[in-house]
């Protein structure tokens, strides 16, 4: 695993040998792409000194797909499925968030009852994500499988409840522009139903089983600390900027679809550490199931797909959007210029996970290599998305 | 104190271990290729072409319009449209396709080729079990592999396939009232015309032609 990497040349230094190594000086060691705990095909090229980690530097780039460029050469709708491929954990964020950016460049008016369907899914999305993000991380922790099992328990039901409605379960490709593509029967929606409300039980015995562990406080607290000024400096989004204390959420600022209409509340952390951020899902989860259960109440039935919207042969005005939406891992936008044509012109995506890993150097530096793979897990990121 | 935590998790793995032999909700696996989950409706995996009737190359209902293949974003559909022209389910003569090729290790089952297509002849299968041990040919489905029955997609999809059914029984039938409202409209003009003419003759005129060339 050791090796000289011509990727950390700024350090100068000649290579490192046993009795260097044991003088003090930096071994340098590339973790991944092939790491369990990395999730994905990621990359960080780290220098350890014993088993501190003195300088990492991230390296990614080996899932790239071409993402942008082959949007700017598809159709508008043909964008639409590669973009479950982006995070593929929260498909239905991601086809909301390009949904909302091609609809404000076409200015598409979409239906009330989609409005709510999609409040409804992107939420049992969050759960779900959160949920298998928690199990992901105390499994990088070491505790291997259960909590795990227990999180993906949970989210089978869901990813049911997304396969019965349309058609696939991680791959949805459900949303439109100007609605949504099928519209749920009322069984579907007492279903659903019913897991929302489910689901804090679930919540209380997760908590049960992990939040007061004194391995998991002992491995987390203080661990992978972040300052509210860097965090807000470097861009970072999502419950990894409200975990130092910063209050911002794009449902509550930017109030996109209808989340005006909910009542609920943003949890804020305080010390920016892996403990807080950790925390912060499951607070989120919490706070998502009082939206689901006022969302319940207030979808009535109508038109789920706005009649003038086009499905062929779509071509937008002339002009540019960016629409963002707070998806699970963070802000989550698409930025589009049109030149008139059926293909944009440029699509670009602001993918959060990408933005928040640009900042792992400084919350692991001082820390050792087990606890480097814990902070990476509190990131929470998802490599079809940083490599695009 | 310290190890209470850790006891509580402990209690909650036990209840989850006890528990999974008496609630169905805490054990959903299920033991798969003897054990199944019935598919839900809307489920889709690749896309089949329909025929009616029973003669898949005469009552199938692609046009070759090439509009899917167009459409679809990893473009995996290749169409060659035919010469002559066969009668299509309303007796129109249309086009056919001659090569109707779909490469499944490309497509992504996104179901664009089925929102697009305007003659409801291209849906999505529920067939999963694909594995196949060569790696191109075998993956790389022609037009008599994808035509499947109505009776099939009646079977995989009851729901939808009874709207699309229904629409096209419509659509038949507007065109059908259609034609015979032209067919009633043209036999009308033509009494009227006949009229007309049968006015002239009466009293024709220097500039009228002869009955024989006026035009029918």
């Amino acid at each position: 695993m050791s090796a000289t990497i011509e990727t950390l040349e700024a350090m100068e230094r000649p290579p490192v040998s046993m009795a260097s190594r044991l003088q003090g000086e930096l071994l340098e060691v590339s973790m991944g792409p092939q790491h369990p705990s990395t999730h994905g095909v990621f990359r960080m090229n780290v220098a350890l000194e014993g088993e501190i980690v003195r300088k990492l530097k991230p390296v990614f780039g080996y899932l790239h797909r071409n993402h942008e460029k082959i949007g700017e050469n598809t159709s508008y709708l043909g964008s639409m499925p590669y973009t479950d491929r982006l995070d593929y954990f929260c498909s239905m964020t991601n086809n909301w968030a390009y949904a909302l950016s091609v609809e404000k460049l076409a200015g598409i008016e979409v239906p009330e009852r989609a409005e709510y369907l999609r409040v409804i899914l992107a939420e049992l999305t969050r759960l779900q994500n959160h949920a298998s993000l928690l199990g992901f991380l105390l499994s990088d922790m070491g505790a291997w499988g259960t909590p795990l099992m227990y999180a993906f328990r949970e989210r089978e039901k869901i990813l049911d409840l997304f396969e019965s409605l349309a058609g696939s379960r991680m791959m949805c490709d459900y949303m439109r522009f100007g609605g949504c593509r099928v519209d749920p029967s009322d069984e579907w929606l007492a279903q659903a139903k019913q897991i929302a409300e489910r689901f804090p039980k679930f919540l209380d015995e997760f908590e049960d089983l992990i939040l007061g562990n004194e391995i998991v406080i002992g491995r987390t607290q203080n661990v992978g600390k972040l300052s509210a000024e860097l965090a807000v400096n470097a861009g970072i989004t999502g419950p990894m900027l409200r975990a130092c204390g910063v209050n911002y959420d794009i449902r509550k600022v930017d109030g996109y679809g209808f989340y005006p209409r909910f009542k609920f509340r943003i949890p804020l952390g305080e010390h920016g550490d892996t403990y807080d951020r950790l925390m912060m899902r499951a607070l989120e989860m919490r706070e998502s199931v009082q939206i689901l259960k006022q969302a319940f109440a207030q979808v009535q039935p109508g038109p789920v797909m706005n009649p003038k919207a086009k499905i062929r042969a779509f071509r937008p005005p002339v002009g540019e959007a960016y629409g963002h939406i707070e998806a699970p891992k963070g802000e989550l936008g698409f930025y589009l210029i049109s030149d008139g044509s059926p293909n944009p012109y440029r699509y670009r995506v602001r993918p959060p996970s990408f933005i928040n890993l640009t900042i792992l150097e400084d919350m692991c530096l001082g820390h050792t290599v087990a606890d480097v793979m814990v902070i990476l897990g509190s990131v929470d990121i998802v490599m079809g998305e940083v490599d695009r | 104190m310290i190890g209470t935590g850790i006891l509580k998790g402990m209690a909650v793995t036990a209840r989850n271990f006890v528990g999974s032999y008496f609630e169905k909700d805490r054990l959903i696996t299920v033991q798969y290729p003897e054990e199944r989950v019935p598919l839900p409706e809307n489920y889709r995996n690749f896309p089949f072409l329909i025929y009616d009737g029973n003669d898949s190359h005469a009552g199938l209902r692609c046009v070759a319009c090439k509009i899917c293949e167009k459409e679809c974003p990893p473009q995996c559909i290749y169409i060659v449209k035919s010469d002559d022209k066969k009668p299509d389910y309303m007796g129109k003569p249309q086009f056919y396709a001659k090569v109707f090729d779909i490469d499944i290790s490309v497509c992504m089952s996104c179901q664009i080729c089925v929102e697009v297509c305007p003659f409801e002849a291209i849906k999505m299968d529920k067939e999963f079990e694909l594995s196949q041990r060569e790696r191109f040919n075998h993956l790389l489905l022609r037009k008599n592999d994808l035509a499947k029955s109505n009776e099939y997609y009646h079977r995989i999809h009851p729901v939808e396939a009874a709207s699309v059914d229904k629409g096209l029984a419509d659509a038949a039938a507007a065109a059908e009232a259609k034609k015979k409202a032209a067919a009633e409209a043209a036999a009308k003009a033509a009494a009227a015309k006949a009229a007309v003419a049968k006015a002239t003759e009466t009293k024709p005129s220097p500039d009228a032609l002869p009955p024989s060339q006026a035009p029918s």
